[in-house]
């Protein structure tokens, strides 16, 4: 059959640049270029390129961009040409249309219509280079009354607490979906900042035990790697129910991805499908979820928090609601443009409600209920910078999952092809040779640069509102004000708008 | 025009405060004299005392201080309250006429216990009770506001400079063993006598100086107690903070000053192990009750008062104590103006609470 589609973006090669040093055509995954003959001409099938920058940022002379290829179909405001191709390409494969990444749509992004406020005159700002600024922060269950020995002395009855210096944690990525080196990465940077990444769905690597307490170890619906020792291994144990990215439905890792290792650490034999169910099969209510929720309390002995992790989909406050009153510690909440490593393109594209909406939702309607401190309230589905992390938390989150973001700190350009399982920065991909190009050095460093810089920004614009610690700024809402937004979604953000 | 309450008023100020340690009464002379000394912190726009101990042949009984718009709200009001509550003594209370004091709501006090039988059927206990039935009057009773619901102490504001307040009250006609007073630079223009300081509840009364940046965090959190902020000053929601910690959560003062104003993590880092607990204890478990930006401020209470300055101290505040009387104020002149031969003065650090308890009174920790 021929290829309806045009490729959406085109290389330019500048040949007066082009050394023909074959870098190129090592680097790239896809096999777009190629040294025709042995000769030194380079050429180059734009249709297999992705558009993930390796070989553009790799070539030694800057001699490759690449572009729009700006080939057009004839106007129509109805049809446009994502939707066309769309067609094009399941009329040839007959299959389902899979992405990976979050969703990449025009939808409202609603951080970016809310304005910090700062001090002036009245109250004073504070510099953080000169007072301390505090971001440390405590995820887990808090008891509404105090106990005291007959001696008066206080009793501790907290629950246990995770600690973390930021308010900022590493969202799931399972080993599987991301490579050894990623997983490495994240967890030695999750060690260095004082702050947790999350071992997702795939079961922990036993090279990375020994990051134990900075991890959050994930148990899905495929249960793949769950076992009591893995439960134990972590600072934490996380029911992951749903997805943001693909709300409603499981995961399918191929088979092909299930070698060696993977194998190992999903408790699965090589080469089968490693499939998670849409539903928990144990879980088809609330009820089911409470027992879930002890059973791993009881597994670990009531010494690890749990958290369960949910979409935003639109009855999320009720669902909130019932899981704040299921026993467990931490809600995560991922909106719908939180990534993925696979999902069909239509429910990353339709399917869900965005975070900021999500968020100031829920933290209402706990308040509302009075058990607002009886879960802490960790959300994620694009946090893009710290200025979206002070938004999140002056809504009312205690902290922020991140995901995309670290992976861009690794390397990923966002091309969104992990579902192909070829990543040219060696992230999302099984493949050797190509996971070798991450190097966890690297990798580590700069993930813990990104979040340190994060962290002096978060400080900054703290200490312009006069705040110099994290709690007062938590649910502080008088600190953000709308720009451009309706009196209805002002009312669910819970904020004025700018100029009140 | 928007009353206080409806919009958010931020305020500067001057505090002023005296006690006797011996539990030794003294005429509310002095208070005024003090905070007319600092004129130039306030303008004109609010001032008022809380005075404790002034009502000794009354003390076991709540004083409600209210002020009526009208005799309609009045006569709905006390009706309310006989509902409720046993009056055992009404009055007008006395005031005298003064230049630069306006428009005078009608203001009234009566001495009240809550009827038994309501009480017991509430399965609340007393304080409680009466707490419930002020925060209705005030939500419900359009025109009716309580702002002075404690045993043996009293609020007493206006709109006006604090020592013409003072005077309109006839406060130096009072002895009490602790007065303090407030004089407001509101940044806006409040008309309400209601907005003035100080702000109470039962016998918690708190003046305040400055603008905390934690405001709608703590508001927030605490309206999830069954508050309702309906004021929007940071007066307000400071003394409900006090009210939940130590009348609800039997928190003693020096816990609550650890609480908001919380020392900073490398401070407690350096605590010995029993204090690090402690303090790491209060942090998580009312994270949402630390309050951030500037503040001075002076908790009242039967037996007792608290003097306490954010954790940076952003605003100035100095104690000063000679025989049994100490002085907190927040210029030295003002403590001076009352008392020039002082046995010692000194300026507390951020965060640092001064707490005195009246010898045989306070609170029992
Ligand atoms: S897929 Fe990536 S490496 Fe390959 S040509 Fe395109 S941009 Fe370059
Ligand atoms: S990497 Fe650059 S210089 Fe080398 S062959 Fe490719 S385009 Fe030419
Ligand atoms: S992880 Fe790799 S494959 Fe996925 S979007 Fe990023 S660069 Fe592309």
């Amino acid at each position: 059959m021929i290829n309806y589609i045009y490729p959406e973006y085109e290389i330019i090669r500048n040949p007066d640049k082009c050394i023909s040093c074959g870098v190129c055509v090592r680097q790239c995954a896809n096999e777009v270029h190629e040294n025709i003959n042995k000769t030194n001409k380079v050429i180059c099938d734009d249709s297999k390129c992705v558009n993930c920058h390796r070989c553009a940022v790799l070539c030694p002379t800057r001699a490759i961009k690449i572009v729009k290829s700006g080939n057009t179909y004839r106007e129509n405001a109805n049809w446009n040409c994502k939707t066309i191709d769309e067609i094009y390409k399941q009329a040839q494969s007959g299959g389902v249309l899979l992405s990976g990444m979050g969703n990449p749509e025009n939808y409202p992004v609603y951080f970016d219509k809310i304005l910090l406020n700062a001090s002036q005159v009245t109250n004073p700002s504070i510099d953080p280079l000169r007072e301390p600024m505090e971001t440390r922060v405590f995820l887990g269950k808090r008891p509404d009354d105090i106990m005291r020995e007959s001696n008066g002395k206080l009793i501790n009855n907290l629950p246990p607490q995770l600690p973390l210096s930021m308010p900022i944690m590493f969202s799931a990525m399972s080993y599987g979906s991301i490579s050894y080196n990623a997983h490495e990465s994240l967890a030695r940077a999750a060690a260095q900042l004082g702050i947790l990444y999350n071992t997702g769905e795939g079961g922990l690597h036993e090279d990375f035990s020994k990051y134990g307490k900075n991890t959050i170890v994930q148990v899905a619906s495929g249960r793949f790697g769950v076992h009591v020792g893995y439960l134990n291994a972590g600072a934490a144990v996380e029911i992951k129910m749903g997805q943001g990215a693909k709300p409603g439905i499981g995961g399918h890792l191929p088979g092909t991805k299930i070698v060696g290792d993977i194998s190992r650490t999903r408790m699965i034999p090589e080469g089968s499908d490693a499939i998670s169910p849409a539903p928990h099969h144990d879980i088809y209510s609330i009820e089911d979820l409470r027992q879930l929720v002890f059973s791993l309390k009881e597994a670990t002995q009531y010494k690890k928090p749990v958290i369960v992790k949910i979409a935003a989909v639109h009855n999320i406050t009720a669902i909130a609601s019932g899981i704040a009153r299921s026993g467990a510690d931490i809600i995560a909440i991922d909106g719908f443009r939180g990534g993925t490593g696979a999902a069909p393109t239509r429910i990353r594209d339709n399917v869900g409600i965005p975070i900021e909406l999500a968020l100031a939702s829920v933290d209402k309607r706990l308040r509302d209920e009075g058990i607002r401190r009886n879960v802490s309230i960790v959300v994620g589905g694009s946090i893009r910078s710290s200025a979206d992390i002070v938004k999140a938390v002056a809504l009312g989150a205690d902290c922020v999952y991140i995901g995309s973001s670290a992976l861009m700190a690794m390397g990923c350009h966002l091309c969104r092809n992990c579902h192909a399982g070829r990543c040219n920065w060696g992230i999302a991909t099984q493949v050797p040779e190509l996971v070798k190009r991450l190097n966890p050095d690297i990798g580590s460093k700069r993930l813990v640069n990104l979040l340190t810089a994060w962290r002096h920004e978060i400080k900054e614009m703290m200490g312009l509102m006069g705040i110099n610690s994290i709690e007062t700024l938590k649910g502080n809402r008088l600190m953000l004000r709308g720009v451009g937004l309706n009196e209805k979604e002002l009312q669910i953000l819970g904020i004025k708008h700018a100029g009140e | 025009m928007q009353r206080e309450g409806q919009v958010r008023i931020p305020a500067g100020c001057a505090i002023s405060g005296i006690i006797d340690k011996s539990g030794n009464r003294m005429s509310g002379e002095a208070i005024i004299d003090s905070i007319a000394v600092m004129r130039e912190r306030s303008n004109g726009l609010g001032g008022g005392f809380a005075a404790y101990g002034i009502y000794p042949e009354y003390k076991d009984y709540y004083a409600f201080h209210i002020f009526y718009d009208s005799s309609t709200s009045k006569k709905e009001c006390e009706e309310y309250l006989e509902r409720h509550f046993d009056i055992i003594n009404l009055s007008k209370i006395p005031t005298r006429k003064v230049k630069g004091i306006t428009d005078s709501p009608l203001i009234w006090r009566y001495f009240v216990i809550p009827l038994p039988t309501k009480l017991s059927d509430s399965q609340l206990d007393e304080r409680e009770y009466t707490a419930r039935c002020v925060f209705r009057i005030n939500t419900k009773i359009e025109g009716a506001y309580v702002f002075s619901s404690g045993k043996d102490m009293g609020v007493f504001k206006a709109v006006g400079f604090p020592e013409d307040v003072g005077r309109f009250y006839r406060l130096d006609e009072y002895e009490g063993y602790c007065f303090t007073a407030h004089g407001r630079y509101p940044t806006n223009t409040p008309g309400w006598w209601g907005g003035a300081h100080p702000f109470a509840l039962l016998d918690y009364s708190v003046v305040h100086n400055g603008e905390i940046s934690s405001y709608d965090a703590n508001r927030r959190a605490i309206e999830m107690y069954g508050y309702k902020c309906t004021l929007q000053t940071d007066t307000e929601v400071i003394a409900y903070i006090i009210d939940y910690l130590h009348r609800k959560k039997a928190l003693t003062f020096s816990e609550i000053a650890s609480i908001i104003a919380a020392p900073f993590w490398q401070t407690i880092k350096g605590m010995s192990s029993e204090e690090r607990e402690l303090h790491e204890y209060l942090r998580i478990m009312f994270a949402e009750q630390l309050i951030t930006g500037p503040f001075s401020i002076l908790v009242g209470f039967n037996g007792g008062l608290m003097a306490l300055n954010d954790r940076l101290k952003l605003r100035s505040m100095v104690v000063a104590e000679k025989g049994e009387r100490v002085y907190i104020a927040s210029e030295e002149a003002a403590i001076r103006m009352v008392e020039s031969s002082l046995d010692k003065i000194y300026a507390p650090k951020g965060g640092e609470p001064v707490i005195i308890n009246i010898a045989g009174g306070g609170e029992l920790d």
